[in-house]
């Protein structure tokens, strides 16, 4: 899947800007942190670093263009594999989607020239979001940064801290200008000390303050989850409710690309057992912005799992003053009538995906996204399964004791009388994450599992 | 910096309460990690600290909340399980938080206090009080990660934390000497750049002079201390504990309590002051206390279902929570 460069901003603040000079050209390779561009404004001039590898399918604007707007597409990215020359359709996808997608209400805007049993279904938007309300093409990235920086102006209590987040912008850039803005007593780098720092955000919390407490991958976590599990997840319930813990965790989690084993793991089984945490797994930029500022405003420790995959994923975010969505409340992206998939975080992508390859076979799926992995949200899966009568789990994660297996629990226990199937679960293999690029693929869940457990419950 | 004549007394009280606390649970109550031995360590320093500063403890902490000045009633019911307890039976014998006076919580896991001590310090830093925070800590929990990562950002940030240790010479029954490359734990602080002070335990007017000059130092933005204070604990690591070696000898106890009793060191030291008949006053007006507190607990209700799931959030009952309901 091509990946769409866009204009960064050197603040929250910055609007465009001009882009000085290109250091690659089309058809080179890049990897993370290699510089690509020299970008200009009035006060600061700023090196634009790949964080996503690929080779550069195109440049779209040309070094010495003023006046750029932020979030301007001024080059594309190809991934491994990918050929340059298709760049220019595939990258045009998510336009179209956008378009669809304003045009949900109106059958006549239904753009697909199908096959007669192609059922028609257009992308479901999310009844939070009032109609009529204006869209922007934001990434997932951008939209963390600005409900991080948003919530920062509002409440005076919330501070950033974590391992690069302050001077170097985030390992992965998601705290992008907010030390420009916020200044080093609200974005706080610290040593390499995850075990401490998850403690002092934690008492500091319990402090009076509201901490971000960043991660540069969960995967770091490990070495802190004493304190998420033993001192935050249990402060207020310890206490008998005298004390109370607002801070949330956040940080990429899941698999990334050829990291292998020690960097490629969703801890969101993990941590969505544990009683007094809320664990929240968005997909999309609104959710990613919407759900960020519910965490940071959340009187409970709030675990916020992002992933570094999707970072880089152009959504449509509403444009609203002030963006917030309820914790614990699953979204309906896909309205079907045969076939529940449910799915979170990365895995909702190669659902919709999976759901409209299973169109094209005549298989009606109904895509849920759960958002919050605890609280569940029980009834949306119940409901849809009530509608459907079979249901799929795609997780990017292993099988064993993960969501798909609480999902599964849940179907048994209230949905039994509705299941014309028995419930399957796609996964990825039980196995620690291989490096090779194969193999990796190999055991990794995608769209095409996904289709052949959906047809497999349909009994097709 | 040395404690007037009014605190002095009071200082003794909250010895006293401490002792006898821990002697009514040994009567009634099977199981606890008891301070016994401790009470000037800890009453040294909490007598340095205001009410508005924050105190961690850990799983020996029955102490902590006493000598911080908590009301005696809802400890005693937080550790007979009761619903009036402090935290409402929810918390017990080690998670004795008492939020009103700055106890922000009691970690049992070893280690576990340091970096929450030092982000409350932090978020005192921040919103630009001059709170302190002080943590209590063992020296086993020295050697935990914790120890290091904490006090080294405290350190480098100037947080107003002291970190007090209370030597007891063993953890469980693991000697010092044996467990740690630089036995004189005070030492340790010259690896983060701050002061480290070595301070007898069992005199409480000296603990609390160390900590008072920590305090100050810490008020004014220069940053934490270390503070090692030599105590001893009479019992053995949890009550009723069946400790099948002898990793201490029955002398080394016996002249710990013979000759190194705080409760009996300090209260000779107000007897020569003349301070007899005030001491005698205390003892019995805590005896009191303590029996009432007993009273209390023993005819508190016991918490009931609903209160099995009402303090797990603070803010939702999502759909997941309703199953509380279910039974």
């Amino acid at each position: 899947m091509a990946i769409e460069l866009k204009m960064p901003a050197l603040s929250p603040t910055m609007e465009e800007g001009t882009l000085a000079r290109w250091l690659v050209k089309e058809g080179d390779e890049v990897s993370s942190g290699d510089i690509l561009a020299e970008i200009e404004t009035d006060k600061a001039t700023m090196e634009f670093e790949a964080v996503d590898e690929g080779t550069v399918g195109k440049i779209v604007v040309p070094e010495g263009t003023e006046n750029v707007k932020v979030g301007t597409v001024i080059a594309v990215l190809a991934d491994e594999g990918e050929d340059v020359g298709d760049i220019e359709a595939s990258s045009a996808e998510p336009a179209d989607e956008g378009e669809e997608s304003s045009a949900a209400d109106d059958d006549e805007g239904a753009s697909a020239g199908p096959a007669p049993q192609r059922p028609r279904r257009e992308p479901r938007a999310d009844p939070e979001i009032p109609d009529g309300t204006n869209m922007a093409s934001v990434t997932v990235r951008e939209a963390l940064r600005d409900a991080m920086a948003e919530e920062m102006r509002r409440d005076e209590r919330v501070f950033v801290m974590g391992e690069e987040v302050a001077e170097y912008q985030g390992a992965y850039k998601v705290t992008q200008g907010l030390l420009e803005e916020f200044g080093p007593k609200r974005v706080i780098d610290t040593p390499i000390t995850e075990y401490g720092f998850a403690g002092i955000g934690t008492g500091a919390a319990m402090g009076g303050l509201r901490p971000i407490v960043e991660f540069m991958t969960f995967n770091f976590a490990m070495q802190a989850i004493d304190h998420i599990v033993n001192s935050a997840a249990k402060t207020n319930y310890m206490s008998g409710g005298q004390m109370r813990c607002p801070v949330v965790f956040r940080g990429p989690n899941g698999a990334a690309s050829r990291v292998a084993a020690q960097h490629s793991q969703n801890y969101g089984p993990w941590y969505a057992s544990v009683p007094g945490l809320i664990v929240i797994a968005p997909y999309d930029s609104s959710d990613a912005k919407g759900l960020l500022k519910a965490a940071i405003r959340s009187e409970d420790p709030v675990v916020f799992l992002e992933n570094e995959l999707v970072y880089g994923r152009t959504f449509e975010l509403p444009e609203l003053d002030d963006h917030v969505l309820p914790i614990g409340k699953a979204r309906i992206m896909r309205e079907g009538a045969d076939v529940t998939i449910v799915s979170y975080s990365i895995g909702v992508g190669f659902a919709l995906e999976a759901a409209e390859q299973l169109a094209d076979e005549g298989i009606d799926a109904e895509v849920i996204d759960l958002r919050t992995l605890r609280p569940l949200d029980r009834d949306a899966i119940l409901e849809s399964l009530a509608k459907t009568n079979r249901l799929v789990i795609a997780e990017e994660g292993w099988p064993t004791c993960s969501i798909a297996s609480e999902v599964i629990a849940i179907c048994m226990e209230d949905g039994f009388d509705h299941l014309d199937a028995p419930v399957l679960r796609v996964c990825n293999e039980d196995v620690p994450l291989p490096y090779a690029a194969n193999l990796e693929k190999l055991a990794l869940i995608d769209a095409e599992r996904i289709v052949e457990a959906a047809k497999k419950v349909c009994y097709v | 910096m040395s404690l007037d004549s009014d605190r002095q007394l009071e200082a003794f009280r909250r010895m006293v309460r401490i002792r006898l606390f821990e002697e009514a649970l040994i009567a009634h109550n099977p199981v606890g990690h008891l301070s016994i031995g401790h009470e000037a360590a800890i009453v040294g320093a909490c007598m340095a600290l205001r009410d508005d500063d924050y105190v961690t403890g850990t799983h020996r902490s029955h102490g902590h909340p006493i000598g911080k000045g908590a009301e005696i009633g809802p400890l005693m019911a937080e550790i007979f399980g009761r619903r009036t307890g402090i935290c409402k039976g929810l918390g017990g014998s080690m998670h004795l938080t008492d939020a009103r006076m700055g106890l922000i919580c009691e970690s049992a896991i070893v280690g576990g206090g340091f970096p929450l001590a030092t982000g409350a310090g932090l978020s005192a830093q921040v919103r630009g009080t001059d709170q302190v925070s002080l943590c209590f800590f063992g020296d086993g929990a020295t050697n935990q990660g914790t120890f290091g990562e904490s006090i080294n950002m405290a350190a480098i940030w100037k947080l107003p934390v002291i970190y007090f240790c209370e030597n007891n010479g063993y953890a469980v029954t693991t000697p010092v000497a044996t467990s740690h490359g630089q036995p004189d734990i005070a030492r340790r602080a010259d690896g983060f750049g701050i002061p480290g002070v070595a301070v007898d335990g069992q005199d409480v007017e000296a603990v609390h002079a160390v900590v008072a000059q920590a305090v100050a130092r810490a008020r004014q933005g220069e940053g934490p201390t270390l503070i090692e204070a030599r105590t001893y604990r009479f019992d053995e690591h949890s009550n009723r504990l069946a400790i099948p070696i002898e990793y201490r000898s029955q002398d080394e106890i016996e002249y710990h309590r013979r000759e190194r009793d705080p409760v009996a060191l300090y209260r000779a030291v107000l007897c020569e002051r003349g301070r007899q008949q005030e001491c005698e006053a205390v003892e019995n007006e805590v005896r009191e206390t303590i029996d009432a507190a007993v009273a209390f607990a023993r005819e508190s209700p016991e918490p009931e279902w609903a209160d099995l799931w009402d303090n797990m959030y603070a803010s939702p009952p999502g759909p997941e929570h309703a199953r509380g309901d279910r039974k």
